[in-house]
């Protein structure tokens, strides 16, 4: 019975030793798989043990978290409702979270690296840890004019300080109030988002930065006035023929100018009349003779295909690759058509850069972040992104946008008092597809102090004159006015 | 262990002259034997006093983790039974003298922590007086208690219940039986396991694994020659004669029954492997365990594919974070959530009462064990599986170290069921094996449960004593 009694035992220590291996398997080796999962709401519900950092503007809270009697001890709150959530994002006690609030988590929420030794001075000293706040470069006089200008209109609007690339006003519509988001209870937030994320206005995608891009129209003849000056074989007063109508390379589809007669009058047209007047067939033509290849560099240099972030995500703007070097698609890209698709922050970098002097700066809606201590742990320090163009490039597209507003069809976005620069476009997404505004521009004109882009989706009418101009203007005033 | 020579060498060594002496050596051993009990009764007195003060300071920490106070009223029930802990180890004193000192204490830890934990999670839930698990769990322990020692004064000596073991038997089967009967049968969470009766509900298998471990021992004991020394050998392996077969296929059809019918997993294996483990230690025979896995193996593939209970266990152990088990009823989301909880926990915890053990479904009583991983830690759950390992391991003592093949039996089969059971319970919270649904010995909240460890303990507590009350000439 003995022998029999000793492999029993062995066999329940190993028992026992299966049940230490699966444990320390679990509790050590696969803790942070798992931790990682998304539907782990432990790992939710320790971020708020914590009292999250707020996001300020101009020194009042936008987003800030309130103490509550509940298992998740604090409540996040927006005072503003909608107005800021195309920056803030919301923060939720589902393990998802959009915007601001995704992207600077580990500083709102005092898990940074940097913050590392006062979460150990909290521990030690017995204190709640707290989050770090975070300071935006969003005037509050600008966003609210932004938010008023656009209206019930389905958009976007941009603004930033070209000089140092901080952004001013982010507005996206229709959107959402991040307090619904913010609610502590798991089911009503899932239901609540289920439902936002269904709405066929979309209200979750932030059109100033991400979502489906559009397609730029005339607001691209920027880019492509830019790729003739560099190029360094055109001036303003390059000649193109004039005539109202032109077939496409190799097809029998014919362009036209937008209000169907000729660029101006004459035999011929120049590229600044061109841009004055918006004019469709010498863009074509222009587009043409400088191919794709160097059109596509210039979009780069302006930011077209590259990965940015403010911090938040922004998709990046396309410019695409014509199989076959079609010319006919080359010539489409020439007025914003074809499969070119931005964002409106990518053009008021455009904007923004020919206002600099060709100097691009890096966007961002950070100010700076200053610890619970009072400790600044980052504090915005403008930073050059790029050099998509010259000087001489940049004043003399200055001044062809300045005409553009003041004796062209940009003229909505006049200012008195003020010299405003300044380009429209209306975009075509498909035959019976509603057309897509834009308005891009800077002000004013000899010390730019604003770049503004703003986008209107999906009118049936209208031109971005019409409806996207006098919007850009509202937001150019709010800056140049204070 | 030879306990008794181990002191007797200690005591006659301090005298060193005398030791060479032969005459003292008679009233040494005499001395020994006075002295003994009241050594390993002080002892226990000790570690009882230990694992009171573990788990009174468990409960506080809990509380003021959870609630930020101390709730006098929990408190003064949990410290009124610590005092019938106490009042059952007096009881040892005068009915158990020499009875192993670490059993009791053990129970008392767990018993109390379990406690803790649960009224964390009545805390974090909001239930409150009889509504609470953890207030009901106190008033359990105390009749579980109150029965230990009743077990202790009415059975003196454990041969008795060798003479019942056909009633023992027969208990078993009734009890098993008694869910399926009408009015007082229950449904909990799929398994037809419970009686009812008005709110107090009890899941009779619990006791019944008591009686068939009495059932089994005597059984085995009478008829083990039979099953032994004759067979066939096939492949150098002694497989037991057909008609011998009865008891193996009576056992495995009623484990099958309650895989099938009462749809408890847990439970049948927990039979099944009981009875397979003391036929091996009766009969040292590896033809039973042969024979008995083939069995189980050939229930389990079939159990697998025919219901889909067991079918759906197989899926969520395997695969438990595929998104459409975690999604689906009955799927792997508590599996998961107990996981997320363990890894939250991870080497040192999150302090008792500072968790989220809540958001695991039945916490208190089938994830305790994933509450206590999360709140103490990977060192907290070793504690606890090395005192579930060392109560085991005394039961083996009296396997080893007894002389009665009846209650040797008797005290491997009591705990090798606990031992299984925390096998099948956190086995399954950990994924070594597909979960079924089994309370954690002592710590999951759960009436029947408590009164049915808390019996063993007085058993394994009777057996010992039984064990070292023999009259044993010391020859030294």
């Amino acid at each position: 019975m003995n022998r029999e009694l000793r492999r029993v035992s062995l066999l329940v220590v190993l028992m026992f030793v299966a049940l230490f291996a699966s444990s320390s398997v679990i509790q050590v080796f696969q803790q942070a798989d798992l931790k990682a999962d998304g539907r782990n709401a432990r790992v939710l519900y320790a971020s708020f043990d914590t009292q999250r950092g707020p996001i300020l503007v101009d020194g009042e809270a936008v987003a800030y978290s309130q103490p509550v009697d509940s298992r998740y001890n604090y409540q996040r709150v927006y005072p503003y409702g909608e107005l800021y959530s195309a920056v803030t994002g919301f923060f939720t006690v589902l393990p998802s979270t959009g915007g601001l609030e995704h992207e600077l988590n580990s500083y709102l929420s005092g898990d940074s690296d940097a913050q590392f030794l006062s979460r150990l001075n909290a521990i030690l000293t017995g204190q709640d840890p707290q989050g770090s706040a975070v300071e935006l470069t969003i005037d509050p006089v600008v966003q609210q004019a932004a938010w008023d200008a656009l209206g019930d209109e389905r958009g976007a609007v941009v603004a930033l300080d070209p000089k140092t690339g901080a952004i001013l006003a982010l507005v996206s519509k229709p959107t959402y109030d991040p307090n619904a988001l913010a609610v502590l209870d798991p089911n009503a937030v899932e239901s609540t988002y289920e439902e936002l994320d269904a709405s066929p206005d979309d209200v979750l995608v932030d059109r100033a930065i991400a979502g489906d891009l559009n397609p730029p129209g005339s607001v691209f003849k920027l880019v492509v006035t830019a790729t003739a000056l560099e190029s360094g074989q055109y001036t303003p007063e390059s000649e193109f023929p004039n005539p109202p109508r032109l077939d496409l390379p190799g097809t029998t589809t014919p362009i036209s100018n937008s209000a169907d007669g000729t660029c101006g009058g004459g035999e011929t047209a120049s590229i600044a009349t061109a841009l004055r007047l918006s004019c469709n067939v010498t863009f074509a033509q222009l587009a043409g003779a400088l191919g794709q290849k160097a059109i596509r560099e210039q979009a780069q240099e302006f930011g077209f295909g590259q990965q940015l972030g403010i911090p938040m995500r922004v998709e990046p703007s396309v410019y695409p690759e014509i199989p076959g070097n079609d010319e006919a698609q080359v010539w489409l890209t020439g007025f914003g058509q074809a499969n070119v698709r931005t964002s409106p922050l990518q053009m008021a970098m455009v904007s923004a850069a020919i206002a600099n002097g060709g100097v691009l700066m890096q966007p961002t809606v950070v100010e700076s972040i200053v610890a619970p201590d009072l400790s600044v742990l980052q504090e915005f320090e403008p930073q050059v992104f790029s050099t998509p163009i010259k000087p001489e490039t940049a004043s003399t597209m200055t001044q062809m946008m300045v005409q553009g507003v003041a004796n062209g069809v940009a003229n909505n976005a006049r200012i008195d008092g003020v010299e405003v620069a300044g380009k429209t476009g209306t975009a075509e997404n498909g035959p019976g597809e509603p057309y897509t505004l834009w308005f891009t521009g800077f002000a004013p004109a000899n010390d730019p102090r604003v770049a503004v882009a703003v986008v209107i989706e999906d009118r049936a009418t209208g031109f971005g004159n019409l409806i996207a101009a006098p919007i850009a203007k509202k937001v150019m005033e709010a800056v140049v006015n204070r | 262990m030879s306990g008794e020579n181990g002191s007797g060498a200690g005591v006659v060594a301090s005298p060193p002259i005398e030791a060479r002496d032969p005459a003292p050596t008679f009233t040494g051993s005499i001395r020994i034997r006075l002295r003994a009990p009241a050594r390993r009764r002080n002892l226990e007195l000790g570690l009882l006093v230990v694992a009171i003060g573990v788990g009174i300071s468990a409960l506080v920490l809990a509380e003021l983790g959870a609630l930020g106070r101390i709730d006098p009223g929990v408190l003064g029930l949990v410290i009124g039974l610590a005092v019938l802990t106490l009042v059952l180890h007096v009881v040892m004193r005068v009915v158990a003298a020499e009875a192993d000192p670490f059993i009791l204490p053990i129970a008392t830890a767990l018993n109390l922590v379990g406690i803790a934990e649960i009224t964390r999670l009545d805390i974090a839930e909001g239930y409150l007086g009889w509504d609470a698990y953890g207030v009901r769990q106190v008033v359990w322990s105390a009749i579980a208690i109150v029965a230990a020692g009743a077990v202790l004064l009415g059975i003196r000596n454990h041969r008795v219940l060798q003479r019942y073991r056909y009633v023992a038997g027969f208990t078993a089967i009734a009890l098993l039986i008694l869910p399926f009967l009408p009015v007082i049968g229950r449904n909990v969470n799929g398994a037809q396991a419970w009686i009812g009766i008005g709110i107090a509900s009890f899941q009779p298998g619990e006791i019944a694994k008591i009686a068939l471990a009495v059932f089994f021992a005597g059984y085995l004991v009478t008829a083990r020659d039979s099953l032994s020394i004759v067979g066939r050998r096939v492949l150098g392996i002694t497989f037991p004669r057909l008609r011998d077969l009865g008891p193996i296929v009576v056992i495995w059809l009623l484990s099958m029954a309650v895989i099938v019918f009462q749809r408890d997993l847990g439970s049948g294996l927990l039979y099944f492997g009981l009875f397979l483990v003391m036929i091996y230690v009766a009969t040292g025979r590896t033809g039973w365990i042969v024979l008995g896995l083939g069995l189980i193996g050939g229930g389990a593939f079939v159990a697998a594919r025919a219901l889909d209970y067991v079918g759906n266990r197989f899926h969520a152990w395997l695969n438990t974070f595929d998104p459409a088990l975690y999604d689906q009823g009955g799927g792997s989301y508590q599996l998961a959530q107990g996981l997320f909880g363990l890894a939250d926990g991870g080497l040192a915890g999150t302090g008792l009462g500072r968790g989220n053990p809540d958001i695991t479904p039945l916490a208190e009583s089938d994830f305790i064990i994933a509450a206590l991983g999360e709140e103490l830690g990977l060192i907290g759950l070793f504690a606890i599986l090395v005192l579930y390992l060392v109560f085991v391991s005394r039961g083996f003592h009296i396997g080893f170290a007894g002389q009665d093949d009846f209650g040797r039996l008797l005290g491997v089969g009591l705990s090798f069921v606990v031992a299984l059971q925390v096998f099948i319970v956190v086995g399954g919270v950990t994924r070594v094996i597909p979960l079924t649904g089994l309370t954690t010995p002592f710590l999951a909240a759960g009436g029947s449960s408590l009164v049915a460890n808390w019996v063993i303990v007085a058993l394994l507590a009777r057996l010992s004593d039984a064990v070292r009350a023999q009259p044993r000439l010391v020859v030294e």
